[in-house]
């Protein structure tokens, strides 16, 4: 029979402890876990950013991902959307007893991938073992600091009026991806979550030298919603173009068929910002030499109408609104 | 099926350019173009088509979108059957808010009653499959396009012995409530856009009787603003020239007598009644129920329930808005009081709602 998560696992004793060493120390490798302290002792210089994250997503596997890799992604994206450098993370599972061991350990794998591949350390970590029924096969809470740069002030409230709106990819592709794998839906196979860490993008464009007045990942609620923050927190309008925003063909169809709009579907692996005019182009520029952003395009600017409100030209040439998502378009999606 | 092809060449900025252009050129008689369909509905505030169409045409939207034209009697039944003890209920995600006389299905989930979201009768199937002891109600809603599936899968249910399998039939039929409105003389229309869906499945030719005893133009249209800018130039066409007929622009999706299997399987299910609409009222003939033989799946007839008496919500115009002698933004409590996180309605609540469709896309902003 095949190996699997007891309650026993959980209860701080030989098959916790068993478990710690034998699976998570020796991938993640670092002095700060290694010493399996009961906190992680470092020191930092500078402006600090800390954030943290639940991950709940059903199913755990998906195409393009897994509850593992969001798991970093998610919280590396939320340091790097305040400008910060991410560092150490912490991971802390909450395991439905009965998971395979064998899922288990490929999602550790797939932490430890993510995590080198967005250069941060996962210091310090924890694993509770819940009955049968009492979570969904596994939960993940990832923490993370970073260190903010001097002269980064970066805010969904800083938009001016004037500001380009950049994109830096097609959206839906991860709510897409979650929802045809927990459906069964097989048309959309082609479709893959974007689940990826933007730190290395945030990196190039704050090098550019361009002034980033905005950043955020527009993860549940979509485009449509960070769009709407932005205007709303910086009291200002925002014009967008339909025939800018990429979708994916794959997406696209699924969205025709569940009766879902692209612009309120989650991503993972994609950032909006807005920029100062004169820079803009400079900007889409070196995000498209970026693996993280080839698709980066700019997609609207911030105006004085419609303080507050987004208006999206459509591809006819008409305007409409694009409002805030109401109530849960797909559930438990991260 | 692997990809879904064809869904940017129907929205094409050039060519829908090109349709204003002529439609703009030939409308010179006022005209009222009425869609029947809710998907219409979305599809024309989506686009924003009615800020690009000359002020001769004026877009109605009727009762075509199967949530909001469920009767609060109707919905009660189905809340009162979500209370009985041991039953699953099954339906699609869109049902779950509208707000019934006392309740909802949302509401009543967070009770703790089993409701559960199904995106086709299939899964409704497997759920009761899955729970041989438990009563699996199906809560049919919708038009043509989705009785033949659910009478599909009462034929399964039988096929598979399943004894625990039920539909609520609220299904509705979409040529006699056109018949009802028009002859209630309360809407004056000059075009019919008729739906795209539902056409797939009856045809053109139950629509015959419009022109011919209305004096109104029809044409059946697709989704895609392409499809509809296409539909809207035909009935303008026809309008102008003083020609009054049923016609097709969505050939690629409709045959004139339509789909002969669905038609079959509907007819060998369901029977017509009486409907109840929201706004309307009593319908003959515009609703469906289970056939005789068939009473063993029926809801209605397995269990006993007492919903209760109906109770309208105080100040909602819903039902003249799907009558389309009102629009949203003749409503005292849109977007004031109602908005799609709290709904007043079911024009607010379901996605293909005409308050909804304009309340999302700001209909009538920056004109």
């Amino acid at each position: 029979m095949e190996d699997k998560i007891l309650l026993a696992h959980g209860s701080g004793g030989k098959l916790s402890h068993d478990l710690v060493k034998q699976n998570f120390v020796p991938l993640f490798d670092n002095t700060f876990l290694n010493k399996l302290d009961d906190s992680a002792v470092f020191e930092l210089k500078g402006r600090l950013a800390f954030t943290t994250d639940s991950y709940v997503v059903n199913p755990i596997f998906f195409p393009g991902g897994d509850i593992g890799r969001l798991a970093v992604c998610g919280t590396v994206n939320d340091l790097s959307m305040s400008g910060a450098v991410p560092k150490y993370l912490s991971i802390a599972l909450i395991i439905e007893e009965g998971l395979l061991m064998s899922d288990l350990r490929r999602i550790i794998g797939s932490i430890k991938k993510a995590a080198q591949e967005a250069g941060v350390k996962v210091v310090t970590g924890d694993t509770k073992v819940v009955n049968k029924g009492s979570a969904d096969r596994l939960f993940i809470n990832s923490a993370g600091v970073g260190v903010v740069p001097s002269g980064v002030d970066i805010s969904g409230s800083n938009a001016r009026v004037g500001d380009k709106v950049i994109l830096s990819g097609s959206i839906g592709d991860h709510g897409i991806a979650v929802i045809s794998q927990r459906e069964g839906l097989q048309f959309s196979s082609s479709v893959k979550s974007d689940c990826a860490p933007l730190n290395k993008l945030v990196a190039v464009m704050l090098d550019s030298g361009v002034e980033i007045r905005c950043l955020r990942d527009p993860t549940r609620g979509g485009l449509a919603s960070t769009l709407n923050e932005f205007a709303e927190s910086s009291g200002a309008g925002i014009r967008i173009a339909e025939q800018s925003i990429p979708v994916h063909e794959g997406v696209q169809a699924a969205c025709e068929l569940l009766g879902f709009d692209p612009l309120y579907v989650a991503n993972e692996g994609k950032l909006v910002a807005v920029v100062a005019a004169n820079g803009a182009e400079k900007v889409v520029e070196v995000m498209r030499r970026s693996k993280y952003g080839k698709e980066a395009a700019i997609i609207g600017e911030v105006v004085p109408e419609h303080v507050g409100r987004v208006v999206m030209k459509t591809r006819m040439g008409a305007s409409r609104i694009v409002d805030m998502l109401v109530g849960e378009q797909l559930p438990r999606i991260c | 099926m692997t990809k879904m092809k064809y869904i940017n060449e129907f929205r094409d900025a050039e060519l829908g350019k090109s349709l204003i252009a002529r439609i703009r050129q030939r409308s010179t008689r006022p005209a009222r173009l009425m869609e029947f369909c809710g998907s219409h509905t979305v599809s024309i505030a989506r686009s924003g088509l009615r800020q690009l169409l000359p002020p001769t045409i004026t877009m109605l939207s009727g009762p075509g979108c199967p949530v909001c034209v469920t009767a609060n009697a109707d919905l009660d039944k189905a809340i009162a059957l979500a209370k009985l003890p041991g039953v699953i209920i099954t339906t699609f995600g869109d049902m779950m808010k509208v707000p019934a006389s006392r309740s909802s299905l949302q509401q009543v989930k967070a009770e703790g009653r089993d409701i559960r979201i199904v995106y086709s009768t299939l899964d409704a199937i497997e759920i009761a499959r899955s729970n041989p002891s438990r009563p699996v109600i199906f809560i049919g809603v919708g038009f043509e396009t989705t009785a033949p599936t659910v009478a599909a899968s009462v034929l399964q249910a039988q096929q598979q012995g399943l004894g625990n399998y039920y539909v609520l039939s609220l299904h509705k039929l979409c040529p006699p409530v056109v018949k009802a409105l028009l002859d209630s003389g309360e809407v004056k229309i000059d075009g019919l856009i008729c739906p795209g869906h539902v056409s797939a499945i009856i045809g053109s030719l139950p629509y015959e009787f419009i022109p011919r005893d209305y004096g109104i133009a029809c044409v059946v249209s697709g989704f895609e603003p392409l499809d509809i800018l296409q539909c809207v130039d035909m009935l303008v066409t026809q309008i102008e020239s003083g020609q009054r007929k049923v016609e097709i622009a969505y050939r690629r999706g409709v045959k004139p007598e339509g789909n002969r299997i669905a038609l079959e399987l509907m007819d060998k299910v369901f029977e017509p009644c009486d409907g109840n609409w929201r706004g309307i009222g009593v319908v003959p003939g515009s609703g469906l129920r289970l056939r005789k033989e068939y009473r063993r799946y029926d809801a209605e007839h397995n269990f006993e329930i007492k919903p209760g008496k109906p109770v309208e919500p105080r100040g909602c115009i819903c039902g003249d808005v799907l009558r389309a002698v009102k629009t949203p933004l003749d409503c005292k409590l849109f977007r004031k009081v109602c908005n799609p996180e709290h709904p007043v309605g079911p024009c607010m609540v379901s996605s293909e709602g005409t308050c909804a469709a304009y309340f999302q896309y700001g209909e009538g902003y920056g004109r």
